[in-house]
């Protein structure tokens, strides 16, 4: 598929409802393994985003993506404003100038957005963070551009629950180690919204 | 005389504020700037407040980041990488790593000096 700026807004809309009518949740998750902080945060991160990019004209898909970048790392208090604030700068770099994206190139991107996330949080799959989602959706979307939408919302919601099952060894939660057995990652939570949301701009085929 | 500046970066401004007054009781020319809590002071750290505090302690000769946990830590990096500063992160404990920077930047060592002796104390 293609995503155009509009899509693009669209993503990142759709994403905040879902984060705002879960955010109790999110929450409940993070008062499980860690300090409480995901769900204001990230509700706090995604509305302050939309706020900003429904503002604003934009040429360039990459130019909203920098905005949100920028949004996260400076509105959210916890360790997921650096990570997905790195992860939104590293897509806004990778698809630079561009409109609409083309698969390969919004592809490569998340990609790159994903090493940016293991980077900055030093984190691999299977270590119950936002990675574990994130992996597994960005590797199944290189595999070919016929991808469904349920596709991608089956695989981060798997990928997710799947969280339940791993040992926390990075952040708050690594503190309580196997007494994070049983939880769902927030941030693999937050991050399932994320591809949720993309997955519903992708069914309407770029005419969101 | 200028020195090397430190930051005290913490999730709670208290923990900071406490160990700026722990350290100024000893050294008290050393510019010591700290960035704790979130933009609206709640518990978290925030990458505007510590780019301000990099700022505020820089007197030309470079500036050391001390962090205490989780997202600090990465706040800290991400505002070293966007720093135009000469800052380093020092991965030390939060009060005895400041404490001993703060003594080693008064007897006028240099940014380099002072890291090489953190990396061999901890
Ligand atoms: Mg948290």
């Amino acid at each position: 598929m293609e995503l155009t700026v509009q899509d693009s807004i669209y993503w990142i809309k759709f994403a905040n409802e879902r984060i705002q009518s879960e955010k109790e949740y999110l929450t409940s998750l993070d008062q499980a393994i860690g300090d409480s902080d995901h769900g204001i945060n990230m509700a706090r991160g995604f509305q302050q985003s939309v706020n900003k990019i429904s503002d604003g004209s934009y040429v360039h898909v990459s130019d909203v993506f920098k905005d949100v970048a920028m949004t996260m790392m400076s509105k959210v208090g916890g360790a997921s404003g650096p990570l997905y604030g790195t992860a939104f700068l590293r897509l806004s770099s990778a698809v630079k100038e561009k409109n609409p994206l083309d698969h390969k190139v919004f592809v490569e991107g998340l990609e790159d957005a994903l090493n940016g996330i293991k980077q900055r949080g030093k984190a691999n799959k299977g270590e119950k963070t936002m990675v574990d989602v994130w992996e597994p959706v960005v590797t199944l979307l290189n595999k070919n551009n016929e991808v469904t939408a349920e596709e991608i919302v089956n695989t981060a919601k798997e990928a997710m629950e799947h969280t339940k099952k791993l040992v926390a060894t990075k952040g708050r939660a690594s503190y309580f180690k196997e007494k994070s057995i049983g939880h769902i990652d927030p941030g693999s939570a937050s991050s399932f919204y994320l591809f949720e949301s993309l997955a519903k701009v992708w069914k309407s085929g770029g005419q969101a | 005389m200028n020195f090397v500046g430190i930051v005290l970066i913490s999730h709670s401004s208290k923990i900071v504020e406490g160990i700026k007054e722990l350290i100024r009781q000893v050294i008290t020319d050393v510019p010591i700037e700290i960035a704790g809590g979130t933009e609206n002071n709640e518990i978290g750290t925030s990458i505007d407040k510590i780019a301000k505090a990099i700022q505020d302690a820089d007197q030309g000769k470079g500036v050391l980041l001390f962090y205490d946990i989780g997202s600090a830590k990465m706040n800290a990096e991400m505002a070293v990488e966007l720093a135009e500063t000469d800052v380093k992160l020092v991965d030390a404990p939060l009060v005895e790593g400041a404490y001993m920077a703060a003594v080693e930047s008064g007897m006028g060592k240099s940014l380099g000096e002072i890291y090489k002796a953190m990396k061999e104390e901890f």
